[in-house]
This record gives structure tokens, sequence and C-alpha cells, in this order.
């Protein structure tokens, strides 16, 4: 807020606008980085008249720790904490990208067992980043009871991988090869009293936002984005998914044993909001039939395909997109032969999701932006990286 | 006795917040003593047992027509006009007029006080409960001899509504 | 010495006002400590939490430890606001609210006491004006004051955009919300809250119903109590219409740049408008003091103490089981005390029946009030040009009609 001056606060900004409100200048206002709802550290310039956005400019680079680069000078296990640092309230999903992308590099395949655990547990985190999403969106829209619920229930999850690896957010769970920790004895009847109480969960979440006309007037027709544009600037995850593009690499390229299990893919229609809520909902209940299914499917046998205790890949170069939670997460590591990395690039969802922002937030209202903002689900570490 | 406490009370304020008014710098300033100035009078107003006038006063000027004021003066910018020196020009005309004012009700104070009883200040007001409720009698002259009146300006008011809203409809 | 007590004794209408005026801001302020005690409990068992539970048992000094931490906490002043408005606004914003609670009559029947052989009589309440009701709107009106020069002293842009909003909502909600009570005036034939509580006295439909404004009349006022309402929770910044401290929009709002006891005060002030429109829908639409049993049913008259009974037993069981020893302590005090109370009312009948009609005010006003905790902790935020378009196209229009249809009920059947 440095370009305030006294007494003059509703006047920053020099260029002059003749038809806004009161004949008064556009007034430039800085969300972020230290504001409540910007999730984390994004900064928005907006350009505003009155309340309404006239246009808008994202800064990044708050988080920015230069993952990347650290890859360069890491064996390939030792960059694996690292990937959970990106997407941290989905650690494993980014896990299991990297780790699998390795692997592809190596031309190693992840035994059978560990690849249902992989997929068992990459849905429980998929759940576990809607949930929050869910719970940081209605915050904004001003719901402050779905918070709550939704950190209740993600605590179970929570549970279950801290059962699982020990850990509760940076999991680490999977390793190159396949996993290090088999399943433990209950994590089967655990999985399974999740499902089963989630489903009457979620039913509690609608009944608190869905039908709620306030939650239709704040999330209905707002951040409209068609198919087209979606597609132009490379939108991937539920964001496309609702603006009515079928596209889920779950399904067109099918990794870990997504091949085995049965799961629809909820699309939208307009592509507003409200139908991004609709298709993250749909999600979740998709992710408990997906994990209703690999509880009765974990099949006995190794949990580690044989790799040494150094990897060496092959010179050559590779790239392994998973469907994280929030869109297509791609790794792509190109190999001098060594024990580390010559280049591992990343194609996060969430940067590639906030360039629609500007689209969606233009001639809304401030109000609608922290519901673009939250609708769009990024989390700051992976965009930044 | 209390009466003419509570009158001067008020008379002071008003007094006193007007000359503050005129003399602050900051517009804001002006407005927010301005509304203390409207304060005081509506508090002469319930002195003078007018109830519904002190309220029309308080609910219309204050909480109505002020507001509308200062929303106003947060919107605009006040560092131009803070910078240029005001009335400048007009120091001479101001004061000769002033004077003339002053003289007029001078004049009009001194020879009021020379009829017998014929003092200007209202004395012996009639105690409260001897009045018939203020809102009743108000309503009872605005809708009973002052129909006509009344209607023509209401009707003057939608007038003036309408235009504005045509008005700021063009813009749009 | 006796000249002062002379003195005191021929004023003594001003003395027994002021004295009323302490005790009721004394009231008044631990009760709004307390509430703001009561919205965080609710809103954590709505949504599934337990609320403030370390500073003393069940969390009940938790308002005090509040209230010291406001004391206490540096108070900084800004660069470059403007000190006196930066001072002022804080100030309008608790001195209106308090003050429009002066008008309202809590109860029926006079208080009579007898100090130093003369006998006293006073109303329960503070004043009662001939012009009561408008007194109350010409408060709320001044109310936007304190909100708008606060976001406009800060000098800062989030408290700006949060003032403009707020003035913007108070202006248009005020519309409707004055509109909204014409009807019961027009019913009461009077401004005076004292007499439309009066006019709401009386059973009607066999006696089994209460001849409340809201359902009675020659046109019930169920719309009129419907646009009140909503136009009340918008006039007091409470959600779902709480833009002007949009917290996941604006920071905070209006009181952005303020901290320390100067926010406490716009705190206050807003919990103190809460139980003023709370007050007032009471008063107006849902007879005030009237028990909503026929006064035949005597039985009726023992609730207060059963209620006090009920509360004291339960409190004296949690307290045995309760964690702490301060709580097992404190607890079956409290518990064993309101118990007592409860005896004790069933024993002075001329007392029990005295506080029939505060005890049914209190306790709708309480449920008013427990309503506006529920919806917070239930509904979302409104966009602010959601917020307008209800205000202009929906409450104005209805509370316009419902005028219209009460003088047309009236002129057709009379009143009553």
């Amino acid at each position: 807020m440095a370009e305030t001056t006294q007494n003059g606060a509703g006047q920053a900004g020099s260029g002059s606008a003749p038809h806004t409100l009161l004949g008064a200048d556009e007034l430039i206002l800085n969300m972020g980085p230290q504001h409540p709802s910007t999730h984390g550290v994004l900064r928005v310039k907006l350009k505003l008249d009155g309340e309404r956005v006239a246009g808008s400019e994202c800064v990044i680079g708050y988080l920015h720790r230069g993952v990347e680069k650290i890859a360069e000078h890491r064996s390939y296990q030792q960059f694996a904490p690292y990937v959970d640092r990106m997407d941290y309230v989905a650690a494993v999903s980014n896990g299991l990208g990297y780790c699998e992308a390795v692997e592809k590099l190596m031309g190693v395949e992840a035994p059978p067992r560990a690849k249902v655990i992989r997929t068992l547990l990459t849905e429980l985190q998929r759940i576990a980043s809607h949930l929050l999403w869910l719970a940081t969106h209605a915050l904004d829209i001003g719901a402050l009871t779905p918070l709550f619920y939704c950190f209740r229930e993600r605590e179970e999850i929570l549970k279950i991988l801290e059962k699982y690896c020990g850990a509760r957010l940076t999991t680490h769970a999977f390793r190159i090869g396949g996993l290090q920790y088999d399943a433990y004895d209950t994590m089967e009847k655990d999985v399974e009293r999740f499902c089963a109480d989630f489903l009457k969960r979620i039913v509690e979440y609608e009944d608190l936002l869905t039908g709620n006309r306030i939650w239709l007037g704040r999330t209905k027709g707002v951040g409209v984005l068609s198919g087209e544009d979606a597609i132009a600037m490379g939108v991937t995850g539920p964001v496309l998914r609702a603006s009515g593009v079928q596209w889920d690499i779950r399904k067109a390229m099918p990794y870990a044993a997504y091949d085995q299990f049965e799961f629809d893919i909820p699309i939208g229609k307009n592509g507003d909001t409200f139908d991004r809520y609709v298709v993250r909902m749909e999600e979740m209940r998709q992710s408990v039939r997906i994990c209703r299914q690999a509880i009765g499917k974990i099949p006995a046998g190794p949990i580690l395909a044989k790799v040494g205790k150094v990897l060496k890949p092959p010179v050559g170069e590779v790239y392994h997109a998973i469907e994280a939670p929030k869109g297509e997460l791609g790794y792509y590591i190109v190999s001098d032969g060594t024990v580390q990395p010559y280049r591992v690039r990343i194609r996060p969802p969430s940067f590639v999701n906030l360039q629609a922002f500007d689209k969606m937030a233009r001639g809304h209202l401030v109000a609608d932006v922290v519901a673009i903002i939250g609708t769009l689900d990024i989390v700051l570490g992976e965009v930044d990286r | 006795m209390l009466d003419k406490v509570i009158f001067y009370f008020f008379a002071a304020i008003a007094v006193g917040s007007a000359l503050l008014m005129i003399t602050r710098r900051s517009a804001v300033h002006s407005a927010i003593f301005l509304t203390t100035t409207l304060l005081a009078t509506a508090g002469i107003f319930l002195q003078l047992r007018a109830e519904f006038l002190f309220i029309v006063q308080i609910i219309l000027y204050v909480g109505g027509i002020m507001v509308l004021f200062i929303f106003v003066i947060m919107l605009v910018n006040l560092d131009v006009a803070a910078q240029q020196i005001q009335y400048s020009r007009q120091k001479w005309v101001a004061l000769a007029l002033a004077l003339a004012l002053a003289g007029q009700v001078g004049a009009m104070l001194w020879r009021a006080g020379k009829l017998p009883g014929q003092g200007l200040l209202v004395r012996g007001v009639p105690a409260a409960e001897s009045l018939p409720p203020n809102a009743e009698a108000v309503a009872r002259s605005l809708f009973g001899p002052y129909m006509l009146s009344f209607e023509i300006a209401s009707l003057l008011l939608l007038v003036a509504m309408i235009g504005a809203v045509v008005m700021a409809k063009k813009k749009v | 010495m006796t000249d002062i007590i002379n003195i005191l004794r021929q004023h003594s209408f001003l003395v027994i006002a002021l004295v009323k005026c302490g005790l009721l801001l004394f009231i008044l302020l631990t009760v709004l400590a307390y509430l703001s005690l009561f919205e965080r409990k609710v809103l954590a068992h709505i949504q599934s939490r337990w609320g403030p539970y370390r500073v003393g048992p069940h969390g009940l000094l938790q308002p005090l430890a509040d209230g010291l931490k406001f004391l206490f906490k540096e108070d900084p002043m800004p660069a470059g606001v403007d000190r006196f408005v930066f001072l002022l606004a804080p100030f309008l914003s608790l001195a209106l609210a308090l003050t429009s609670l002066a008008v309202i009559p809590f109860g029926p029947q006079p208080l009579r006491f007898s100090i130093l052989g003369t006998q006293y009589e006073t109303s329960l309440g503070i004043v009662d004006l001939n012009i009561g009701l408008l007194v109350l709107f010409a408060i709320t009106a001044l109310g936007v004051y304190g909100v708008a020069l606060a976001g406009w002293a800060s000098n800062s842009k989030y408290p700006l955009l949060g003032g403009l909003r707020s003035s913007a909502q108070m202006m248009s909600y005020e519309l409707a919300l004055t509109m909204s009570v014409v009807g019961v005036i027009l019913m009461a034939g009077s401004f005076n809250l004292r007499e439309i509580v009066t006019a709401q006295e009386g059973r009607m439909f066999f006696g089994l119903l209460p001849r409340w404004n809201v359902i009675a009349g020659p046109f019930p006022q169920i719309i009129g109590f419907f646009c009140y309402f909503v136009a009340a929770i918008a006039e007091t910044n409470r959600a779902p219409f709480d833009l002007p401290e949009a917290e996941s929009e604006l920071v905070a709002g209006f009181n952005t740049e303020y901290a320390s006891f100067k926010f406490a005060m716009f705190f206050m002030g807003e919990y103190a408008n809460m139980i003023t429109v709370s007050c007032l829908a009471t008063i107006m639409f849902f007879g005030g003091w009237t028990s909503p049993f026929p006064s035949a049913w005597s039985w009726t008259h023992f609730i207060p103490s059963a209620l006090l009974a009920v509360l004291g037993v339960l409190l004296l069981i949690d307290g045995i089981r309760y964690e702490t020893i301060l709580g097992k302590l404190v607890l079956p005090g409290v518990g064993t005390a309101l118990c007592a109370l409860s005896a004790l009312l069933l024993f002075f009948a001329p007392v029990n029946n005295y506080i029939q009609g505060p005890f049914w005010f209190l306790l709708k006003v309480f449920i008013f009030i427990f309503f506006y905790v529920w919806m917070r902790g239930t509904l979302p935020r409104f966009r602010y040009d959601q917020l307008m378009a209800i205000g202009w196209k929906i409450l104005l229009p209805l509370s316009i009609a419902n005028v219209l249809l009460t003088s047309l009920g009236i002129l057709k059947w009379g009143l009553r």
C-alpha cells in the first residue's frame, strides 16, 4: 500500500479515465502478498473502476526456492523429498509423478502391489487436497463452517498417511521403483471406514452450499472460462473439465494402477465457479469409488522393484505427467548418465492455471476476485517452485 | 432555568462549530463540524418541544444529507482543493456582505427590543404535557390545510429523483 | 448535608435517570462481553469445535481476558492518519450504539421503592419518549458516521473501500428498515414503544394465540417482520451482510488500521447494535414483554424458576465431573446459587410476578441473538451488488407494499 498519499487514498494511480465513478481516477489495489485470501504469497495488482476489476496482473515468485536448480545438484533419490514441497497440500501426488518419471527414464516398473497402494494413497490425497480447496474457497466467500467440517475429514486422511509413513504433510511416501513401506495392517479397514463416513459428510457440505441461494449467487456466472480459452491457455485439471473439456490423464494416459479401476470423469457445462465446485465435489466421490475398489484389490507381492542403491539412468530424456488434484503435473527429466539429473523441468498445474486469472476476473467485482482465486485452487509453493 | 441552560448550551455549540466549520482546511473536518451544528440546532428544537422537527432534522440532515456529503468528499480528490487558497479574491466582498448582514440583524434586534413585550425570544413555552403529540400535529396540518403544497413538494422531489436516475443512466 | 439531600430529592427524576443509566451501562457492558463468549461458543458447536475452554471453567473468564488484552495492547497510530477523525470514529460508534438502548422499555410495571421515607416510582427503561421509535431510527441513521469516518481517516485503501461499502449499505437499508415498521406504527397509532407493546396485549383465536403484530391485527406484519429482520442484519453489518468487514476481501474493512481499545469500541458497538435491533424486533413484532401463553395459565409463571432450576442442576452435574479444580469448585457453586434463586422466586410471589415481563422480553431478545449467531455459522456472504439489489429491489418494494396492505386492512376492518 505504498502508493497512498495523505487523505488521497481514493486517488492513487495517475492515468486519467473520465468514465470512472465520479470522475475519480482508477484505483490500483494491491492484493497480497500478505492478504488473507490470496492463498499464500500471491500478489495481485488490480486496476479497479469503483469496485469493478478493469485489469489485473499476478506478481509471483515470493516463494521461489529454485527447486528445479536444486535437482541438478542432488541424486535422483535425494531430490524426491523436494517435490513434496511444491504442492504441499498434495505431497503424495507430487511424489508419485516424480517417482514414475524416473522409473520411466530407467525403464523400471513398480510391482503391482506398489502400484495399487500408490493409487490408493494418491486418491486419498486428492480428496484431502480438494477438501482444503473447499474449506478455503467457502471461507473466501464468507461461509465459515465448511472450513471446520472439511478439516475434520482431512484430518482422517492425514491420520492414515501418518500411520502409513509417519508424516502428515510432506510425506515422501513413495520411492523410486515402488514403496519403502508396505501397507500397515489395518490400512484397508481405516480407508473403508473413512470412505463410508466421508460419503455421508459430503452430503453435509452440499447441504450447506449447493442449494444455498447466496452460494449460487456468488458462484454462478462468476469467472467464466470457455473450453477454447482453457485449452488455448493450457489450463488443466478440474478447471479445464468444468469448462466442458473431458480431459483427465488418469483416463487418457493411464499411469499407476488407474487402468484397473472404474471411475467417471465429471465435466461441467458453463465453466463458471459453480461448475468447478460441482466438478470437484463429484471428483471427491469418484475418488472414494476408486479407493473402495482398491481396498479389495491390493495384490500380494513385493513392493519395491529391483533398483540399485545408486541410480544411474541411461542418457536420455523423459516427460511424464500425472493428473494431480490441481491438474496436469509433468516432470521433464534429462539424464546425462550420471547420478544427478542434468536438467529437471516441472510443469506445475497451479502455475499454468493461474494464467487464466486475468481473463476470468476482468469485469467482475473485488469480491469475485477472491472467489476466482479460490476456484483456481492454486498453491503458491507450486506456482513459484 | 434549566430551559435557558440547555438553550445556551446548544446555541454555544452551534455557533462554535459553525465557526470551526468555515475555518477548517480539511473538507471532512468541515463536514463533521457542520454535522455538529445541525445536531446542536436539533437540540434547540427539542428544547422548544418540537420533537418531530428534532427527529426530522437528525434523520434527514444528519443521517441522510450529511452522510452523502461525506461520501462524496471521501471519493473526490481533496489534494487539489486544499492547495487552492479559497475565497482569496472575494475577501473584501465577503467582509462587506457580512457587515451588511450584521447591521441588518442588529437593527432588527434593536427595534424589536424597543417595542413593549414584543421581543423576538419566545417566552413562556407551554409545558410539554399540555401539548398534543407533536408528530400527530405535524401530520394533521400536512395532510389537512397544506395538503396541496405537500403533494406539490413530493411531486417535485419525485421529478428530481427521476431526473437524477436518467442522468446517471446516460453515463453507463 | 440536609441541603444536598433536599436538592437531590427535588431533582429525583434526574438522579434516578442517572442511576439507571449507570446501571444499564454496567449490565450492558457485561452482557456485551459475555455475548462475545456466547457467539464463540455457539459458533464453535456449530462447527464441531469446543470454543474457548481454557480461561476459567468452560471459558467463562474468557471475556475478562479479552477485555484485559484490549486494554493493555499497544495502541498504535498509523502514519498519515487524520488523528482527530481517527479517534472520533470509534467513540461515535460505541456512544451511539449505547445511546440507542436508552429508549427501550424492558418491562410493563414501574418499579416502586422508597429511600429515606420517600416513595419513588420509575419505569424499567431509561426514558419513555413519545417518539421513541423515531429516536431509535435517528440514532441508527447516525451510526453510519463511525464506520464511514473510520474508513476515511485510516488513510489506507482497504479501510476506505470498507467505509464506502458500509456507508452505501447502511443508507440503502435504512430506507427498508424504516419502511418495514410503518405497518406496526399504523396499527399501534403511536411512536411510543411502550404503547406499541400495549397495543399487542390480549389474546385471539379462542385465546390460544397472543395478539402479536407478527400474526395478528387487520393485516399480520409477517412481511414487515421479514423486511425488518433482513434490513436489521444488514444495518448491523452482520453475516451474511457483513461486507464492510469482509475479512477475505477487504482484510478487516473499515477497522483494519484499528487496534487495542479503539478496536474494542467498534466491536462492542456492533454487539450493542445487535441487542438494540433484537429488542426492537421483540417490541414491534413479538409483543415485547407479553407472555406467549394465556394469562389464565398461572403455571406459566413458574417457567423462569423452572429454567433456572434446570440450568442450575445441569451446571451442578457438569461441575462435579469437570476436569479442573477451579471448575469443580466454581461450577457447582454457581449451579447451587441458580437453584437457590429459583427456589426463592417460588417463595416470593410478588417478585416472581414482577419479573415475568422482563423475563419474556429478554428471552425473545436472546432468541433473536441466537438467530444472528446461527446465521453467521451457516451462510456465505453476499456480494456487494447482490446486497444492493436485495435492499432496493426486494426489501424496499416489499415493505412499501406492506404499508399499503396494512393501511387497506385498517381501512377495511378497522383496528382489531
